[in-house]
């Protein structure tokens, strides 16, 4: 499996968001969050490393630009939740959560880059509830790319992805990648 | 003794994050790392304190691994706390105590070790009264091996604690002036400090009788280490960052001894000699105090004195240690890309062959 892993290349196929693009789905999602929560007094956001963090922290600054409001938002390492630690053969680093509020009947909203199969989303469940009992958790995520492996479902979508299994989607983002767009790239064999 | 190269077998690569990490297959000793390396131990270390501070501490992490505890030699608070570190991170434990233990009845080292090993456990921490036990076992198992102090050889879990310990307080650890006061000769703990301490510009006061404190110990440090040796407490305690005060181990002493009466009113640390140090030294102790011998009781109840963080802190250390060798595909796992078999967006496609090379 990991012969053929790297004998494969990687191009990309297709740009699924521009920069402006991106900016204007987190507009939009902020937005539709305010609205669904009916009133932000024990919303909190609470970004997946990695990606999901800055993207988390743009969806807590735009609120701020409609209600005024200050939503905090937390970040969450998943590595000590994960079900393939097992498997992997790069070792496992830790990195640091940053919860500095207490989850204890918040009305707290995940957010990451990217749902593919549902397991990091599995894993951080498992992360807020060892920090306490939230009244309501939901997902906010950038990409829907389909090929769920649980039973599980985000209320706020950027967008969703038809894609295929060998296919990745990468969000760039320029606090991590110096770059700022959404592609749809492919593995191929040489 | 033995030396430790040869089994520190680890690997530099990118990780799932794009921070340089290390892989480390077993840890027996400090001296053979590198300040990057034990840079990178403390900071997993440091993520492992918070977790002390939440309503649920037990994760579910290594459910289903198995760590032995096999100590040789007596334990109580590093047992435990190699034992605590492992329940919190989901794992089970199997004890050995060296009383109840068939090498009463005979059996050597290695055949004790195979029948554990036999137990199929995935780490085994040890603790032995030999220098070098714990780098023999480790060159004979397939197991991820700990060394929880080989003789007098090193403790290197104990001197992880100290420098987070001594990093929390004061934000660093470099070019500090540390004391070590007592029995040096016998003691793992002061050259575990020694090796790792060392490797960040620490300059080094060997204090105690001088039958404790022999000459060949001011070269045990990294190359170029100032390491001295003084017989005086007054003088050793001058300038003094951090003051490591060792117990007077009367197990591993065969010559003939001060008395405690002598030892007290020559080498105690209390705050009339404690005033001789930097004003906000900072006081460490690897336990089990001698309260009123080593140690008057001011001073170890004082403001200065890291006693009970140490102890917290030694869990964090060791469960960092255990999520370290114990996570990872085994032999013959598969081999996938960690971001990939997640399924989030993965990072570059270069860095995912840096991973592969690495392994």
């Amino acid at each position: 499996m990991i012969r053929l892993r790297e004998l494969m290349r990687i191009v990309e196929k297709s740009q699924l968001m521009s920069a402006s693009e991106i900016d204007r789905t987190i507009q939009r999602l902020a937005h539709e969050i305010v609205e669904k929560s009916g009133g932000t007094k024990h919303l909190a956001l609470i970004g997946v490393r990695r990606r999901g963090v800055p993207l988390a922290q743009r969806i807590a600054k735009a609120m701020r630009g409609i209600d005024g409001v200050e939503v905090p938002v937390g970040t969450l390492d998943i590595t000590l939740y994960r079900d393939d630690l097992s498997k992997v053969a790069s070792h496992a680093v830790l990195q640091s959560s940053d919860i500095s509020f207490g989850v204890d009947n918040m009305d707290l909203v995940l957010v990451d880059d990217v749902l593919y199969t549902g397991r990091t989303i599995r894993a951080a469940m498992n992360g807020l509830f060892d920090l306490g009992r939230p009244k309501r958790v939901s997902l906010c995520v950038l990409i829907d790319r389909g090929h769920r492996e649980m039973p599980i479902e985000a209320q706020y979508v950027g967008r969703g992805v038809q894609t295929s299994d060998t296919e990745i989607v990468e969000v760039r983002l320029r606090e991590i990648d110096s770059e700022e767009r959404v592609v749809l790239v492919d593995r191929v064999e040489p | 003794m033995l030396l430790c190269c040869s089994t520190v077998r680890r690997f530099a690569g990118n990780s799932i994050s794009d921070d340089v990490t290390y892989r480390f297959r077993d840890l027996l000793a400090l001296e053979p790392l590198s300040a990057d390396e034990l840079t990178f131990l403390l900071d997993q270390s440091k993520l492992f304190q918070e977790i002390q501070r939440h309503p649920l501490k037990k994760l579910a992490t290594l459910r289903g691994k198995t760590v032995t505890l096999a100590f040789f030699e007596n334990s109580t608070r590093t047992r435990i706390s190699f034992s605590t570190a492992a329940s919190r991170l989901g794992a089970d434990t199997m004890n050995l105590q060296a009383e109840a233990s068939s090498l009463k009845k005979g059996e050597s080292l290695l055949d004790t070790v195979y029948t554990l090993d036999a137990m199929k456990p995935d780490c085994l921490v040890m603790r032995h009264a030999a220098s070098g036990a714990a780098d023999f076992v480790a060159r004979n198992l397939d197991i991820p091996v700990i060394n929880a102090g080989d003789g007098t050889h090193e403790h290197p879990s104990q001197g992880l604690l100290d420098a987070l310990t001594i990093r929390d307080r004061r934000g660093s650890i470099e070019n500090l002036k540390v004391t070590i006061l007592g029995d040096i000769q016998h003691s793992r703990v002061a050259r575990s400090n020694i090796h790792l301490l060392g490797k960040f510009g620490c300059q080094f006061t060997l204090c105690g009788p001088a039958m404790w404190v022999p000459r060949e110990l001011e070269k045990i440090g990294p190359p170029g280490t100032v390491i001295r040796r003084i017989s005086r407490i007054e003088e050793g305690l001058e300038d003094a960052d951090v003051i490591l005060v060792l117990r007077v181990q009367t197990e591993r002493m065969y010559e003939p001894t001060l008395s405690a009466e002598e030892y007290i009113l020559l080498y105690q640390l209390n705050s009339e000699r404690l005033r001789l140090a930097n004003p906000n030294a900072l006081i460490l102790h690897p336990g089990p105090m001698n309260r009123g011998v080593e140690i008057s009781p001011e001073v170890a109840d004082g403001p200065q004195s890291c006693v009970l963080e140490q102890v917290t802190n030694g869990i964090a250390v060791r469960m960092a240690l255990l999520f370290l060798l114990m996570s990872g595909a085994t032999e013959g796992g598969e081999n996938l890309v960690a971001d990939d078999a997640l399924g989030g967006s993965a990072s570059s496609p270069e860095k995912k062959e840096s991973t592969h090379a690495a392994d």
